[in-house]
């Protein structure tokens, strides 16, 4: 554990929480602009960065012991291999959505 | 010889089994981080059943989306990123050493977390008055309602939607409200129980006797995951459809 870290967390706490607040509004704003397929990636993406904020800030994540990252590393890689998992079944045996489903 | 990993602490209690307090702490966290692993494949495969109707039909689950309350959504995001924040510095005082002012900051944190259920009950009841709540009394054509569908919409992939009503599908848009609650009740119901915690350690820091650390800990972690469940389902509930 870096020993300057204990000094001000404070500050890194409030950067944080204003950095959060700040990627909602862009969140919120880049959801109205008409982007087409990438409206969903980018809000996504926008999340994730979020995600890993409060990962490694408000939970301690990148100060703690590493068994800690790795959990929760595996957990969002699980989480990878089943939505990865499912949609390869159904893409790789061509299966396009019949009804009800329709675009 | 072989060293101990862990310096023998010899100032707080620990259980025989552990080398020393920091070990124990150390495997408490540990524990948590696990449980919380556990968790976002609980909430998993419910994010999966998203991905597949948005991959599936992504104009019925826009064209649903437009229906939740945006604002009301965006303030239950700004109350959960707030109450993360609030949360870690009150977990902050308490290892600091002022439990008192660490119990004011949880029971803050436990207020705000009431907040987001009262404007999320608000929600719920605006999307069932709409008529919208899955069901025998789901009414299709406030889905397709005018200020909804709009000529020239462009679907998640990039395709032009013919947003004829014929096209958004009453069965798929029913199973998009489904998830709307599914989800949002499942998170609502973990929230409730970071509110009890939350209250329950603030209660337990005040007395005299004070609460492990582990306890404080881990309550914060339980909160962000939480918190870090809402800012992947805000997105993709709520944001949708807004272009």
């Amino acid at each position: 554990m870096n020993s300057s870290d204990r000094q001000s967390p404070w500050v890194n706490y409030v950067k944080t929480w204003l950095l959060l607040l700040g990627l909602l509004a862009v969140n919120i704003a880049v959801a109205h602009l008409r982007l087409g397929g990438w409206n969903f990636f980018i809000t996504l993406a926008i999340a994730i960065i979020q995600a890993v904020l409060i990962l490694l800030v408000f939970m301690h994540l990148h100060q703690g012991k590493n068994e800690n990252l790795v959990v929760a590393c595996a957990a969002y890689l699980w989480l990878g291999i089943l939505i990865v998992g499912t949609l390869h079944d159904y893409l790789s045996r061509n299966w396009v959505p019949g009804p009800p489903f329709t675009r | 010889m072989l060293k101990p990993k862990y310096s023998r602490a010899m100032h707080s209690p620990y259980e025989k089994h552990f080398e020393s307090a920091e070990q124990q702490r150390d495997t408490a966290v540990f524990g948590m981080w696990i449980f919380l692993g556990t968790e976002v494949l609980f909430f998993g495969g419910l994010f999966m059943a998203y991905t597949f109707l948005r991959w599936a039909s992504p104009v019925t689950v826009e064209v649903g989306s437009r229906h939740l309350e945006l604002p009301l959504g965006c303030i239950n995001t700004a109350i959960l990123l707030t109450s993360s924040f609030i949360l870690t510095m009150g977990i902050q005082f308490s290892e600091n050493g002022r439990p008192r002012l660490a119990a004011s900051l949880l029971a803050v944190t436990a207020v705000m977390g009431i907040a987001f259920l009262c404007i999320k009950g608000t929600e719920y009841l605006h999307v069932i008055h709409e008529g919208l709540l899955p069901g025998p009394a789901f009414r299709i054509d406030r889905v397709m309602s005018p200020d909804s569908l709009r000529a020239g919409m462009i679907g998640a992939l990039g395709q032009k939607a013919n947003l004829e009503p014929q096209n958004v599908v009453p069965t798929v848009a029913e199973l998009f409200f489904w998830l709307y609650f599914v989800m949002t009740g499942l998170h609502a119901l973990h929230l409730l129980i970071g509110i009890v915690l939350c209250l329950v350690i603030a209660v337990l820091l005040r007395r005299p006797g004070g609460v492990s650390r582990n306890a404080v800990h881990n309550t914060g972690l339980y909160w962000h995951f939480v918190d870090l469940v809402w800012i992947f389902l805000f997105p993709l509930l709520y944001l949708a459809g807004h272009w």
